[in-house]
């Protein structure tokens, strides 16, 4: 499904990168990278994540300052001072993690820095307003100037970040993975005012990571790899193997290999879960739902609708309302994690480095974070550091974790190996039930390719898996079946054979398709 | 802020728990009142109650001062545990100037300039090199202890305390004002940096709230980042606001060596410093808060010197000396899980990967 | 530990070294602007600690109480907690010990000596737990709270020793001596004036005892666990709330001990206080320098010990404002803090070979 551009791009060129290097200690980010955009075009920059494209576009954005090569914008060498420069210049920015201030209104966000002022040193609320309301009427972007941001969808966020560049005249728009937090529907809004923008003479470049999406939406695509750029093609004229081959340099299993499932028993099982978020709204009406042995669930939804207070509910590290856990025949709920430990639960974290690691203790001591106070880990308060070591020796070789030794600071370690280590530590604790809650976040395509097989591998050993990701390919790769999330209620239930993206996303945004209701 | 609505938020104000502690207050206030009145007459408890809310409003001076500076320092990001040192400085330097000036006002301008100084370098110390900004407060606080005890002893050769040196004189407000009765007796004769410090409320809030600058304070406190994508200077904000804390907190020392003692004594700011810190918490970060919970604790600072001059109990001096501590410590205590400071309060800000 | 090797020794003592050093350079400016010639000052301070037995007795009594504070300070730090009660709970460990070794029960020094140790101990454990549990339940900073439990424990003390805990026989506000079944065995004996005592032998056992509770058993795990990620903590089923309150109540016992060392080897009893004695905030300059670790602590203690008691002589000798010592203390504080000061400074980087920019690698997955 490939839309092409509502107006044909003029072919010249508005904005031109060449020659860009950019180092970091121990890493080259962008190597002698050439990039170009053509008026009225939307070009999308292609890469995994760490490839450099968010490197490349913050050089432009005047965030970082490149070591060599030169950008010209309309046909003139570009030199700011930094991103508010850029922006009056004509170079806006739409972030993956927003720059809004939470406390404050839309209008005041939307004039932060630029405030209209009355009496000489008065904010002017009332022009501020008036001044939201008619660029949000010009590019049909309807939005409440008196919303607190906090108390706004992430999806209207994303439109007061967009209004916020087009407010200050930005010609070229770059957009920082904007979809990693919006549904399939919402997704196609953001399209639409895409192309509105193309329309009104803008020209937008696209950061992804999601084939599907860069086909759908761009006119040409520029492929970047390890700092370096692999090529640039019209978007008519590929195919999504040939970008994924680009990107990875290699022949890529998009999908990996598994065998069916034969579940089992079922091991764990969940009812009527009620619980609250941190903002005493419910984030939990309801869910119910059930894992066998030997198969993965996957739980699929937009991020912010409940999965993870689920995970942390189950857990024990928030407090359920109601509702009943079991594992294995025991009432499991609401006890405190170290008890879900011990009755057979292991859990690898969505956030690794917030939870899953102490970053300053060594990899040895991260390796019996649950039970260092257990044999033979101890005995009494005393800690036997010959064994906590030799089987963090063990566990580091098993599971192929690149560490020096395992006296490292576990924060020196790259982010998939800090993940394999959480992994290796938390399959090592025999688990009747294995939670992976956003497994390959951030990582490359070997450590996702490494971290799929091992839970496939789990599986096939015949336990109980429970995948939630926010990551559609990644549950429609592995799980058994799969289960989605809206608004903190399970909207169905379905094996893997009938699963289809279209039905899915209609579920992730709220609506049951008419087709088949799926297993409650 | 959240928009106010008209009207009087009638559940909100039953559910809230500075609103009962007044009403206990109150009634406790009235029943003492009632048996004070009944045993040595109406004309003996007005003057009781003037002398108790002109002590307490001078108390608490130096707290609103430095509460309010605290305020601006932590909305722009920065922690600043040092305003005892500043404090303590101010005083000291107020004196020492007005000492060899001869002129109480430039004495003023000697604290407050002294105090941004100091400030100057806690600023210093944790922008631009990203210190942990608790640590740094407390360097201060001991480093100004310390270097108030040296002068003390090189300037003017004496050890405890200096002789006592011009002071402010009182402004006296118009007789409309003072005709007023009660009230008029309260405020119509103070040192100057009591009407100083009310003025200073006002403006704050009005500053912090309702100005392009107020803005972009709190845009730094919350969120520094993205301050500075739309063209914010972080790092010059937050210093304006550190050294506006520090002289602040200078004003406040100088209040209490130059308002009314006229002399310094090592220690004398006693904590007043810490105190103004719990104010601003109590008044969740705002300057009208910071003055209403600075009075509370100027009250109470006060109540230990008018239960001695009225001989109003037979709690032992010690124990009245502990009250405002204790009340501090009761009040951050009652307020649990309503205080949330700036987000990026304490948090250094560094622009990545720049240079 | 995380790094190994010589450099990486080197490079985590750079930065205190640096601070101490220029805290000397600038003790010796500070000296050199009231009139006296810094190397007259400085030694008058060696003299003063190292010039006769009696005065290296005085060294090391004065560093006795700092080793104490300086780990009390450490313990805290390592579970992410900066407990500035020491001073208070000081105070309320000399308060414990006082009135708990002048107790006449009859009591054998094999009992009545621990128990009145520990006394001191408890008093400061308890002070310090209640900062300790407003935190770890209602989530109220603790510096806040513990400087005004120091204050409380002042007050407190003063009523104490000026009524209820006063001795009868004698005007001035002290407390009764206590028996000697709870004294401290001096070295030299009772009557000489070298009041070296065993509250040095204890100073550094507790050294390594906190050394081994930090490091070697399953209370020091958590603790530190706590105090570099909470939620990583929480999530490995670590109790947040019991590892700050444990830690808060380790922190004042040391504390407490520390008055409990002061009242059994050199004073005897309590004397009333009229300031804050200050051995609670050096501790803080000696836990930083000593980098929060309890072997580093002991060096650190004897550097402040020696400032201390030299500071004395400096100025009886030398006419050097004591108060000096003071201002190089809050000058290492600040620049320990801020480490980017030192190590940015060229002479610096280049002994630590940081100077030359790193090679750019390629980016190399697993």
């Amino acid at each position: 499904m490939s839309y092409s551009a509502a107006t044909e791009p003029n072919g010249q060129p508005i904005l031109q990168m060449r020659g860009i290097t950019k180092a970091f200690p121990g890493i080259l980010a962008n190597s002698d990278v050439d990039f170009e955009l053509k008026k009225g075009e939307i070009h999308c920059l292609l890469g995994e994540n760490g490839a450099g494209k968010s490197t490349l576009m913050k050089i432009l954005y005047g965030l970082y300052k490149q070591d060599k090569g030169e950008i010209l914008y309309k046909g003139r060498p570009l030199v700011v001072s930094g991103p508010a420069d850029t922006l009056k210049k004509g170079i806006g920015m739409v972030h993956q993690h927003f720059m809004l201030i939470k406390p404050l209104t839309v209008a005041e966000n939307l004039v932060l820095g630029n405030e209209p002022v009355k009496a000489g040193f008065l904010i002017d609320q009332k022009r501020a307003k008036a001044e939201l309301l008619e660029i949000s009427h010009n590019f049909g972007l309807a939005i409440d100037p008196d919303a607190r941001i906090l108390d706004i969808s992430v999806g209207m966020q994303q439109r007061v970040e967009i209004l916020k560049a087009l407010h200050r005249g930005a010609e070229v728009l770059i957009l920082d993975e904007p979809t990693a937090v919006l549904t399939p529907q919402e997704t196609k809004e953001l399209f639409v005012i895409m192309r509105k923008l193309i329309a009104d003479g803008k020209s937008i470049i696209f950061i992804s990571h999601k084939l599907k999406e860069v086909l759908e939406i761009s006119d040409r695509v520029t492929v970047i790899n390890h700092g370096r750029i692999i090529g640039s093609v019209e978007t008519s004229k590929t195919t999504a193997s040939q970008l994924a081959n680009m990107m990875v340099g290699r022949e890529v299993e998009l999908v990996v290999q598994k065998s069916k499932a034969k579940p089992g028993k079922e091991a764990f099982r969940v009812e009527n879960l009620t619980a609250e978020n941190d903002r005493g709204l419910p984030a939990l009406r309801g869910v119910s739902f059930d894992v066998k042995e030997g198969e993965i669930l996957g739980i699929c939804g937009v991020d912010g609708n409940g999965q993870t207070e689920l995970v942390q509910c189950i857990t024990g590290m928030r407090k359920l309302a109601s509702g009943k856990v079991t594992l294995n025949g025991k009432d499991i709920t609401n006890l405190p994690p170290r008890k879900c430990y011990e009755a057979g639960i292991v859990h690898v974290p969505e956030d690794r480095q917030k939870h899953g690691l102490v970053l300053d203790f060594t990899v040895a001591e991260n390796m019996v974070l649950q039970n260092f106070n257990k044999k033979p880990f101890s005995s009494g308060i005393n800690l036997k550091w010959d064994v906590i070591k030799s089987h963090a020796r063990k566990l580091i070789s098993e599971f192929d974790v690149r560490t020096p030794d395992e006296d490292t600071a576990a924060g020196s370690l790259s982010g998939g190996n800090q993940q394999k280590a959480i992994l290796a530590r938390e399959l090592s604790r025999t688990p009747s039930l294995i939670i992976v809650a956003q497994p390959t976040r951030g990582l490359d395509v070997g450590a996702i390719e490494y971290i799929h097989r091992k839970l496939v591998a789990e599986r096939d050993a015949g336990k109980a898996v429970l995948l939630v990701s926010l990551e559609l390919d990644e549950i429609m790769a592995l799980s058994d079946r799969i289960a989605v999330m809206y608004e903190g209620r399970i909207m169905g239930i379905m094996p893997i054979e009938e699963a289809t993206e279209e039905k899915l996303g209609l579920m992730m945004a709220g609506s049951v398709p008419q087709a088949s209701k799926g297993v409650m | 802020m959240k928009k106010q609505r008209t009207g009087i938020d009638w559940g909100g104000l039953a559910k809230s728990r500075p609103f009962w502690l007044g009403v206990i207050l109150l009634a406790l206030a009235s029943v003492f009142s009632f048996n004070f009145i009944r045993g040595n007459g109406g004309e003996m408890f007005s003057y009781l109650v003037i002398d108790f809310f002109s002590t307490g409003i001078f108390m608490a001076t130096p707290l609103i001062l430095a509460s309010i500076g605290a305020v601006f320092s932590e909305r722009s990001g920065v922690v600043n545990i040092g305003m005892e040192g500043m404090m303590l400085i101010g005083a000291f330097f107020g004196v020492m100037v007005s000492h060899f000036t001869g002129n109480a006002w430039l004495g003023v301008l000697g604290g407050m300039a002294a105090g941004g100084l100091t400030a100057a370098i806690h600023a210093y110390v944790c922008i631009s090199h990203h210190a942990n900004q608790t640590v740094s407060g407390v360097a201060i606080n001991i480093f100004a202890t310390a270097l108030t005890g040296f002068l003390l002893k090189s300037v003017f050769h004496r050890a405890g305390q200096t002789d006592r040196v011009a002071k402010l004189a009182n402004w006296i407000l118009p007789d409309f004002i003072r005709d007023i009765p009660v009230i008029g007796d309260i405020l119509g004769s103070n040192t100057p940096p009591v009407y100083l410090a009310l003025l200073l409320v006002i403006v704050a809030q009005v500053v912090l709230f309702y100005t392009p600058l107020g803005l972009r304070i709190r845009a730094c406190g919350e969120h520094p980042e993205a301050a500075d994508t739309v063209g914010i200077n972080v790092t010059g904000t937050r210093y304006f606001c550190v050294i506006l804390s520090g002289v602040l907190a200078g004003l406040g020392g100088v209040t209490l060596s130059l308002g009314q003692l006229s002399l310094f004594k090592e220690g004398m700011t006693d904590g007043r410093g810490f105190i103004a810190i719990a104010a601003m918490i109590f008044g969740k970060w705002t300057p009208v808060g910071a003055f209403l919970a600075s009075l509370f604790f100027g009250l109470a600072t006060g109540f230990k010197f008018i239960s001695q001059s009225w001989n109003m109990t037979s709690i032992p001096t010690d124990f009245l000396m502990m009250l405002p501590y204790i009340l501090t410590m009761l009040a951050l205590a009652g307020f649990v899980g309503r205080l949330t400071p700036p987000a990026s309060s304490g948090l250094p800000y560094r622009r990545r990967g720049s240079a | 530990m995380a790094d190994k090797g010589k450099n990486s020794a080197l490079k985590e003592l750079i930065v205190p070294l640096t601070a101490v050093l220029i805290g000397i350079v600038l003790g010796g400016v500070l000296m050199a602007l009231t009139g006296v010639n810094p190397f007259e000052g400085y030694k008058a301070l060696i003299l003063g600690c190292f010039g006769k037995l009696e005065y290296v007795s005085e060294t090391i009594v004065y560093t006795t109480p700092l080793i104490f504070t300086g780990l009390a300070i450490a313990v805290g730090f390592r579970c992410g907690l900066f407990n500035i009660g020491v001073e208070g709970q000081y105070i309320m460990g000399l308060i414990g010990a006082s009135i708990v070794g002048a107790m006449d029960l009859g009591l054998p020094t094999v009992i009545h000596l621990p128990l009145t140790m520990l006394s001191g101990m408890a008093f400061g454990a308890i002070w310090a737990s209640v900062p300790g549990f407003l935190k770890a339940r209602f989530g109220i900073h603790e510096v806040v709270n513990s400087i005004m439990m120091n204050y409380v424990a002042l007050y407190l003390s003063h009523y104490l020793v000026n009524g209820p805990i006063k001795d009868p026989a004698i005007t001035s506000p002290y407390s009764r001596e206590i028996l000697s079944t709870a004294k401290l065995w001096r070295f030299f004996g009772e009557g000489s004036p070298i009041r070296v005592n065993m509250g040095i032998v204890i100073a550094i056992a507790a050294a390594f005892l906190v050394y081994y509770l930090l490091f070697k058993t399953t209370i020091g795990y958590q603790i530190r666990a706590v105090g570099f990620n909470p939620e990583a903590a929480r999530y490995g089923g670590i109790s947040v709330q019991t590892n700050i309150v444990a830690a808060m109540f380790i922190s004042g016992a040391i504390a407490g001990l520390a008055g409990s060392v002061q009242v059994m080897g050199i004073q005897f009893k309590f004397l009333d206080l009229f300031a804050f004695q200050g051995y609670g905030f050096d501790g803080i300059a000696i836990a930083l320098v000593g980098k929060s670790h309890p072997l580093g602590v002991l060096p650190a203690a004897l550097l402040f010990g020696i400032l201390q008691r030299g500071s004395q002589t400096m100025q009886m000798l030398a006419g050097v404002p004591k108060e000096t010592i003071g201002i190089m203390q809050g000058v290492i504080i600040l620049i320990v803090a801020a480490e980017g000061v030192v190590k940015g400074w060229l002479p610096v980087r280049r002994i630590l070979g940081t100077d030359r920019r790193p090679a750019a690698k390629e980016v190399g997955k697993a």
